[in-house]
């Protein structure tokens, strides 16, 4: 039936969906926070007037958006050939590292090249991590799922390990941190605002990918192998190194991530770097589907719900992580959804 | 030396028997042809009601219980998502996961740092006064005694009983066990329940039994950890007594040459037990995949 099919606009369609998902998980979350005694419209209303009630608050909010772009992309890139990449919390981490690495012992460079050898490094650390799963998953030994979650912890127990260990700060006495990077290293930032030139990185890495994947052969290619494997692999597409590369560029975003992170927010490495960044980011993608207009936007709302899990913690005297809880029904919907209509 | 050996073994199997639960708890879902990544968020349901059971009631046994089914009821819902809504599992499996880790932290939070006296040492007489391995293996909970009889029990229900047989049938190809007068999705959703279950069980030993304290996130990977050992024992529960032994030998190994001050930074001895969960799977690879069930991460769609 062709005018049925006109008169749906699928746009205003995805939007009502995205808007009733949010809804439901909202209303699951607030019967959830009720059982518990605490009051949800008191909550909601808390969260955002700290997040979208003022301008130092939208910037705040645009702030914890970077990495969230970033670790989006660390997902939906291996995603495309439907790989599923849970690392991007220890490739954020590794990311970090081999950012702070590159920050502390190439402090004498100028600095407008500083930060562009501490981005390299963050890509390369990151994507390094990843493509370990991608040749354990193209080998066929591992599944990428498993192996990605496992190097997780040992990531975090690596940055835990240099900042209790080798580059602790002699000075930090009670803290597990390194020294203050030198002001070279440190990414600038808008304004008076703390938000940085990471931004531009997040996007311009949103639209490089989109265009890659609609305008070359490589993309093509890729989209070939995301379409039917099998005939991909007939068609003489090396689907072992796509399945390497695109870890490889995925996880690279989520060691960008990082190395900003340290970069620009930080100003050092710590082990509290992420209030769980990666884990995020793959609710994001998965909300999007990997479409890149769908991905800022899911960032910015997890944005919004990452931050609120730091006011619940202040005002309602609520455990930060309570948050995964709206996370977790968010992907219910989505999940539920998905299948069913299949 | 025979110190160094009875804290080790005791070590190995107090710290393996939570495991062991977990992989027991993933390899019923598994045979049934269900991958449940969430098996993480269900042990800290497990641990989280179990302690605050045990807190209130101060009885082990009402706490164990209470662990257990919390952690079928919240499988349930994972059960629910992937079999009458056809979510994908995987990522099903990890929202559970955060679903998990967020309400364990709710349900925890006037708890978090107490201290309870958790599960009573029970020695076994006679047996426990045998030296060395007397005290290492017979001076321990109750849920670990369980917990080997338990994986032999599973053995059998899955190789000799009908609802075994069946469920397995369902795992391998539950086409043909439509066209044999089956029901597959109310088998899964029976042993995705047995396997809630079991996670609750293994949450509830790590709080109970092992930590006896609560703190957020204290299961630190243990479900992923059961994923790789599942597969470890290509998918045989008798195997994965084995697998579950060696890695609490690890954890106990990490935390004995941590209490010895052995000179290596305890960051670096942690990441022991998740590189060797990568290690044995990338050693046992191909080996496995022929003893994994047939339908493995599909889901029954009806016939066609």
């Amino acid at each position: 039936m062709p005018d049925t099919v006109a008169l749906r606009h699928p746009r205003a369609e995805a939007l009502a969906r995205l808007l009733g998902l949010v809804a439901f998980a909202l209303a699951v979350f607030a019967a959830v926070l009720l059982v518990f005694g605490k009051d949800p419209l008191r909550a909601y209303l808390d969260v955002l007037a700290a997040t979208l009630g003022s301008a130092y608050g939208l910037s705040e909010t645009i702030v914890k958006m970077i990495p969230l772009v970033l670790t989006a992309l660390a997902v939906a890139i291996p995603g495309r050939i439907w790989l599923i990449n849970v690392g991007g919390e220890g490739q954020l981490f590794i990311g970090a590292l081999a950012a702070t690495g590159a920050a502390l012992h190439l402090a004498f460079l100028p600095g407008w090249l500083l930060p562009v050898v501490m981005a390299a490094a963050g890509v390369l650390g990151g994507g390094l991590w990843a493509a370990a799963s991608g040749v354990l998953h193209a080998r066929g030994w591992v599944s990428e799922t498993i192996s990605t979650l496992l190097l997780n912890y040992v990531a975090v127990l690596l940055v835990n390990f240099a900042v209790f260990g080798p580059w602790r700060d002699p000075e930090g006495v009670n803290y597990p941190q390194t020294a203050e990077l030198v002001p070279a290293a440190i990414l600038p930032a808008l304004g008076t605002t703390r938000v940085h030139l990471g931004l531009v990185f997040a996007l311009a890495a949103l639209v490089l990918w989109a265009l890659v994947m609609r305008r070359t052969r490589w993309g093509l290619e890729v989209r070939a192998i995301g379409g039917n494997a099998e005939a991909a692999r007939r068609a003489g597409i090396p689907i072992g190194r796509y399945v390497v590369a695109l870890m490889f560029l995925g996880g690279g975003m989520a060691g960008l991530a990082g190395m900003a992170e340290v970069s620009a927010i930080q100003g050092r490495l710590r082990p509290s770097l992420s209030p769980g960044y990666g884990y995020s980011g793959f609710l994001i993608a998965w909300m999007a589907r990997g479409h890149p207009v769908g991905i800022v936007a899911a960032a910015f709302g997890l944005a919004v719900i990452t931050a609120g899990g730091d006011i619940l913690q202040m005002t309602q005297a609520l455990p930060g992580s309570v948050v995964n809880i709206l996370m977790a029904v968010m992907l219910f919907v989505v999940l539920g959804r998905e299948g069913a209509r299949r | 030396m025979a110190a160094l050996v009875r804290s080790l073994l005791s070590g190995a199997v107090l710290s393996g028997a939570p495991l062991l639960y977990a992989t027991l708890s993933e390899l019923i879902s598994q045979r049934a042809g269900i991958v449940n990544l969430g098996l993480e968020g269900v042990m800290l349901v497990g641990a989280v009601s179990g302690f605050v059971a045990a807190s209130h009631t101060g009885s082990a046994v009402v706490a164990v219980v209470v662990a257990a089914l919390a952690g079928g009821v919240f499988n349930l819902l994972f059960a629910y998502l992937v079999l009458a809504r056809r979510a994908n599992q995987l990522a099903t499996g990890l929202a559970l996961m955060f679903g998990g880790v967020g309400l364990s932290a709710l349900i925890g939070v006037r708890y978090v740092g107490s201290q309870i006296a958790g599960l009573p040492e029970l020695r076994v007489p006679i047996l426990a006064g045998i030296p060395v391995l007397g005290p290492a293996l017979f001076a321990h909970d109750a849920l670990v005694y369980a917990v080997v009889p338990l994986a032999v029990l599973i053995w059998w229900v899955l190789r000799s009983t009908r609802w075994g047989l069946t469920v397995r049938a369902v795992g391998e190809n539950p086409v043909a066990a439509f066209a044999a007068g089956r029901d597959p999705h109310v088998l899964q959703y029976q042993a995705l329940f047995v396997a809630g279950l079991l996670g609750g069980l293994a949450g509830a030993h790590l709080s109970l039994g092992v930590a006896r304290t609560w703190s957020e996130w204290m299961t630190a990977g243990r479900g992923f950890i059961a994923v790789a050992l599942v597969i470890f024992a290509r998918w045989h529960p008798l195997r994965a007594v084995g697998g579950a032994l060696l890695f609490g030998g690890a954890i106990s190994l990490q935390l004995s040459m941590q209490a010895r001050g052995v000179p290596i930074s305890p960051f670096l001895l942690d990441m022991l037990p998740y590189l060797l969960s990568l290690a044995v799977l990338a050693v046992g690879r191909g080996r496995h995949r022929h003893a994994a069930p047939g339908s493995l991460g599909r889901v029954f769609q009806g016939t066609p």
